[in-house]
């Protein structure tokens, strides 16, 4: 487990870039909190500076949409899908579980 | 329509194919790639595949799983020759010709060459991945490279070459490259990053000649008549849209495709698209180089290939993005025409900010430094023309 931030810290809309071994974006979608890898598969760029629409991030690099919960794509250049890590709140911290990756098709 | 013909097999092409499927299209595709490669992402071209550290594979726009989806007749290593308009055909450089509904145009282009530089070794341009691996084989340990522009891939090659450890001088033969698009403060920001990473920059230089031993280039001669030592010259001055194959067929040509402001040509059924295309404005005609208009411009063009008629006008995003020099620059809207540069949060001088640009009081554009989340809130806000 990694502390992100205190729940207050993270509002509505926003995100947050944990860095570490591999660096991981914490959201807040409307209310429900999610992490993926920070880095777009595609090309480099941080998705915790990407465009949050419903529970989807958009890169601000090259605008591939991904999926929150699942960490697939919803288009091109991304074809390949982000990992996503479980979220647990606690106390008023956020806390992302890094050891158990959820591996996706 | 029962068959659609997409020439070129890059970007805009492969989107091209994406959206006739996606937008019904159930017909024969044939796409014609001149190069032999599948389509790949061109943009690394000058960074980290330059570098070494992107492999070519990782360079592919699509997975095979995709390609295979859109089951569309993949044509490459051949070139469209000519559109014989007449018979509805298009003539392949292997001596076939395909009969066709439709016509999809996005050659794109080839990159402007100084005259002089034809038969010398070490003289590159960088457009093609075939390009990028012939380039890279000459920027040898103590290579002295000259790079001819200060464009977006002079840059990008300038800012790789640095990173290479190699000695770069940079050629620009405006006194203020980016001006008209950024005003002259931001745009010598901009250049001021060769200085920042030890470039040698010469503005307001043009080029004359080249010197060479045998046809190996060894220097590059300028207009003021100092000769600079160079191993390896890099021309980076723009490309000429490739529009030679369709000259006598009919099609409005100048500078590009001439389009309505839906990409369609003369021809209802053919349409233009990517960096071929000059589609008409309230401005004029216009033509995009970037990598987001050839993602943009299919969706609009298709749809109104299969209708047979402009229902939809595009509407450019305008969006550009560059990495050099360990910044990203990103670039929105139409900043040319503004008339007030505003610098909104952080600071030129610490190579982090975020500036936006009014015309009338309205915000048509905007530009970032290490600074993508702002920029993607503010470009969201952009007046569209």
């Amino acid at each position: 487990m990694i502390t992100a931030c205190a729940v207050d810290d993270l509002p509505v809309g926003e995100s947050v870039r944990i860095s570490g071994d591999v660096a991981i974006a914490v959201f807040n979608a409307d209310g429900e909190f999610y992490a993926i890898d920070d880095t777009c598969s595609h090309q480099d760029a941080s998705l915790s500076e990407g465009w949050l629409e419903g529970c989807f991030v958009e890169c601000p690099l090259h605008a591939a949409g991904f999926h929150l919960r699942t960490g697939i794509p919803t288009c091109l250049p991304a074809k390949k899908p982000v990992r996503t890590y479980p979220v647990v709140v606690q106390d008023g911290m956020i806390y992302v579980d890094t050891k158990s990756h959820e591996a996706v098709a | 329509m029962r068959t659609i013909v997409v020439a070129g097999a890059s970007l805009a092409g492969l989107h091209s194919v994406q959206q006739l499927r996606n937008q019904g299209f159930d017909g024969r595709i044939v796409v014609i790639g001149a190069e032999n490669h599948a389509p790949y992402d061109r943009p690394p071209l000058s960074k980290a595949f330059l570098a070494g550290t992107l492999a070519a594979e990782d360079l592919a726009l699509a997975e095979q799983s995709d390609l295979d989806g859109w089951s569309a007749e993949w044509r490459l290593g051949v070139r469209a020759e000519r559109l014989d308009r007449a018979a509805a055909e298009i003539h392949l450089s292997t001596g076939e010709k395909i009969r066709t509904d439709g016509l999809v145009i996005a050659t794109g282009g080839h990159p402007r060459t100084l005259p002089g530089a034809e038969h010398l070794t070490g003289v590159h341009t960088l457009r093609t991945l075939d390009d990028t691996v012939a380039l890279r084989a000459d920027l040898r340990p103590g290579a002295r490279v000259v790079v001819i522009g200060a464009g977006w891939i002079g840059a990008e090659v300038a800012s790789t070459c640095r990173d290479l450890g190699l000695a770069v001088t940079v050629v620009e033969a405006s006194p203020t490259p980016l001006a008209r698009a950024l005003g002259s403060e931001l745009a010598s920001v901009c250049t001021d990053l060769h200085l920042d990473h030890g470039v040698d920059l010469r503005l307001g230089t043009g080029v004359s000649g080249f010197a060479h031993t045998g046809t190996k280039v060894t220097g590059v001669l300028l207009d003021d008549g100092t000769q600079l030592p160079a191993d390896v010259v890099v021309v980076g001055i723009g490309i000429e849209p490739a529009t030679d194959w369709l000259h006598g067929s009919g099609l409005p040509l100048d500078n590009g495709v001439l389009c309505d402001p839906g990409c369609v040509t003369a021809i209802p059924s053919v349409v233009a698209v990517g960096d071929v295309a000059r589609y008409r404005t309230p401005a004029g005609h216009v033509r995009h180089e970037h990598w987001t208009n050839a993602t943009e411009q299919p969706a609009v063009a298709v749809r109104n290939l299969l209708a047979g008629t402009t229902l939809d006008t595009f509407r450019p995003s305008g969006y550009v993005w560059s990495d050099q020099y360990g910044v990203r620059l990103q670039l929105a809207g139409e900043t040319a025409g503004a008339d007030e540069i505003t610098v909104v949060d952080g600071s030129p001088d610490d190579r982090r900010f975020v500036a936006e640009f009014r015309r009338a009081g309205l915000l048509v554009g905007v530009l970032a430094m290490n600074n993508a989340k702002l920029f993607g809130r503010m470009r969201r806000q952009l007046t569209t023309a």
